[in-house]
């Protein structure tokens, strides 16, 4: 069931009011091939932030 | 020749003195003074606290490390400065105690022409009472990652709770600030989330209650006051993400709570609203607040001149507007630029040590005048640019000029930050995120404060990779190793 994993989640309760991942979006978490294109998407931003950092 | 001394051997000082004796060689000397034997990359204390690292990967002798490099190694505490030297003397020095166990307690006097503050955090567990043991150190009710050591600590309790959890005894977990004016609530976000990928793998997870206990006033703030990634099209709270992946993991929390006491196996505390409560509980790990190490200062004459260098919190003044006021009229512009100390232009403050202006997040108090706020996280990037940064001024003051020639402030530079969700190869998960600026600059970045452009955020096993990855090389860098400089703060 596409919403399994977030049945302890109450209605009304503070965990009621947030967004959760669902299929893909979890899916594509831990999707090796997926977060290789990741890592080195997250190494040029953190390159360009400490570039632009340094003074 | 010049001789400078930094107190302090963590990220930021460690940072400093490698700079100074890499640009200055053998021709100026470069005493560090740090009480720790050991280096420790403080970060992956997290894995050592759910047993998946040990205190040999996460520290090494500092000794050896300095032997080669030149640095002359004193294994002591500051005790004081005296930048206006003594009757008969105007050579500034600072006192010192030895913490080597031959040597434990015995006093010296050390001369210098610069001196960089970089004493970081005395972790102040007394400050609430029943969380430290009435000597400065641990209580006995709960469990820290702060130290290596500490974290083994933690391990060793966490694997108790778990085998309780196989026995089929339920467990409730407890994690979060220890006080209403902590910071390093991302250390916490860290653990917690840490403790419940073990808790999986250990096949216990259903046996646990985790709640996260906070003096945020929302999940997310991280003593920041909170942060806007650009995703999708939108400039999304730090708030939706933090408490979307609390929800997801199935915690519930505590926010705005200032704990005032704990107790074996509970803690009670006070809630923004002026309410009070109590939470039971049968593992906890709450950060404790950060003061400064309790340095004191004296004229040539040997008056107490503390008060004028030392902020009230123990942190020391530098080139900051301590005068912002009230929240509406603070600046970016508030926070310091070269950390020079504004009376005595030969010394500095850099990384936890210097005194902030004021705190990022929007200060906010209970009806009862309980303040409960994050303070400002200084984080190893800002800390270690600010390291380099007054290395490099002082070694062109030494070469002639009469001011720091380069500047580190929290709102002109960024940070990386990698919090780890849980670690494992193909299982780990963690939160990668570019925030531009630390501190935010509401006059240039309206609404959000930061730059949309640089302030992003994803979840996934690339910033697991990212994190242990940087483990390495942060290690790698600090044991100063072949091409160490090429590896950026």
């Amino acid at each position: 069931m596409a919403t399994e994993h977030i049945k302890h989640i109450k209605p009304y309760s503070p965990q009621f009011g947030t967004m959760i991942p669902m299929g893909t979006q979890k899916f594509l978490r831990t999707c090796v091939l997926y977060q290789l294109i990741r890592f080195v998407a997250i190494n040029i931003r953190m390159t360009i932030l400490i570039l632009k950092s340094h003074h | 020749m010049a001789k400078i001394v930094i107190m302090g051997g963590g990220v930021s000082g460690h940072t400093a003195a490698s700079f100074l004796k890499k640009w200055l060689g053998k021709k100026h000397e470069i005493i560090v003074v740090t009480p720790n034997s050991q280096w420790n990359w403080i970060p992956s204390n997290i894995w050592v606290g759910v047993g998946e690292m040990t205190k040999k990967e996460v520290t090494f002798p500092l000794a050896p490390v300095y032997a080669k490099a030149g640095i002359d190694y004193r294994q002591a505490k500051a005790i004081s400065i005296h930048p206006e030297g003594k009757d008969g003397d105007d050579t500034p020095f600072i006192t010192i105690a030895s913490t080597e166990e031959s040597k434990m307690g015995q006093e010296d006097e050390i001369t210098y022409d610069y001196l960089i503050n970089a004493t970081g955090p005395k972790l102040n567990f007394d400050a609430t009472p029943g969380l430290g043991d009435g000597n400065g150190q641990l209580g006995k009710h709960t469990v820290s990652v702060c130290t290596a050591d500490h974290a083994i600590h933690a391990s060793e309790e966490l694997e108790k709770s778990i085998e309780k959890m196989r026995a089929g005894e339920r467990q409730r977990f407890l994690i979060g600030t220890g006080h209403g004016m902590c910071t390093c609530q991302g250390a916490a976000f860290e653990y917690i989330f840490n403790i419940e990928h073990k808790l999986n793998d250990a096949g216990v997870r259903d046996m646990a209650d985790i709640t996260f206990i906070s003096n945020e006033s929302f999940l997310g703030d991280f003593g920041m006051g909170g942060i806007h990634f650009s995703m999708g099209g939108y400039a999304t709270s730090s708030k939706v993400f933090a408490e979307s992946l609390y929800a997801e993991r199935g915690m519930d929390w505590i926010i705005g709570c200032h704990v005032n006491k704990v107790e074996d196996g509970k803690v009670s505390y006070e809630l923004l609203d002026g309410s009070m409560g109590e939470k039971e509980f049968d593992f906890a790990m709450l950060i404790p607040p950060f003061a400064g190490v309790g340095l004191k200062v004296f004229a040539k004459d040997g008056a107490d001149i503390t008060s004028s260098v030392i902020a009230p919190n123990g942190f020391m003044k530098v080139d900051a507007n301590y005068s912002a006021g009230s929240y509406e009229n603070w600046k970016a512009s508030d926070w310091p630029r070269t950390l020079q100390n504004p009376t005595y232009k030969n010394m500095f403050a850099i990384g936890i040590a210097f005194a902030p202006p004021h705190l990022i997040s929007k200060p906010m108090s209970s009806p009862n005048g309980t303040p409960i706020n994050p303070t400002p996280p200084r984080t190893g990037m800002p800390s270690a640019m600010m390291g380099k940064a007054v290395a490099q001024s002082i070694v062109d003051m030494i070469n002639g000029a009469s001011e720091p020639t380069h500047t580190a402030s929290m709102s002109e530079m960024g940070a990386a930050c990698v919090a780890s969700a849980g670690k494992g190869l193909f299982s780990g998960t963690a939160a990668a995120m570019t925030v531009y600026p630390i501190v935010p600059d509401f006059e240039k970045y309206p609404g959000v404060g930061r730059d949309m452009n640089g302030t992003t955020g994803e979840l996934g096993l690339a910033a697991h990779w990212v994190k242990h990855i940087l483990h390495h090389l942060f290690l790698w860098k600090a044991k100063l190793k072949p091409g160490w400089t090429l590896i950026p703060e």
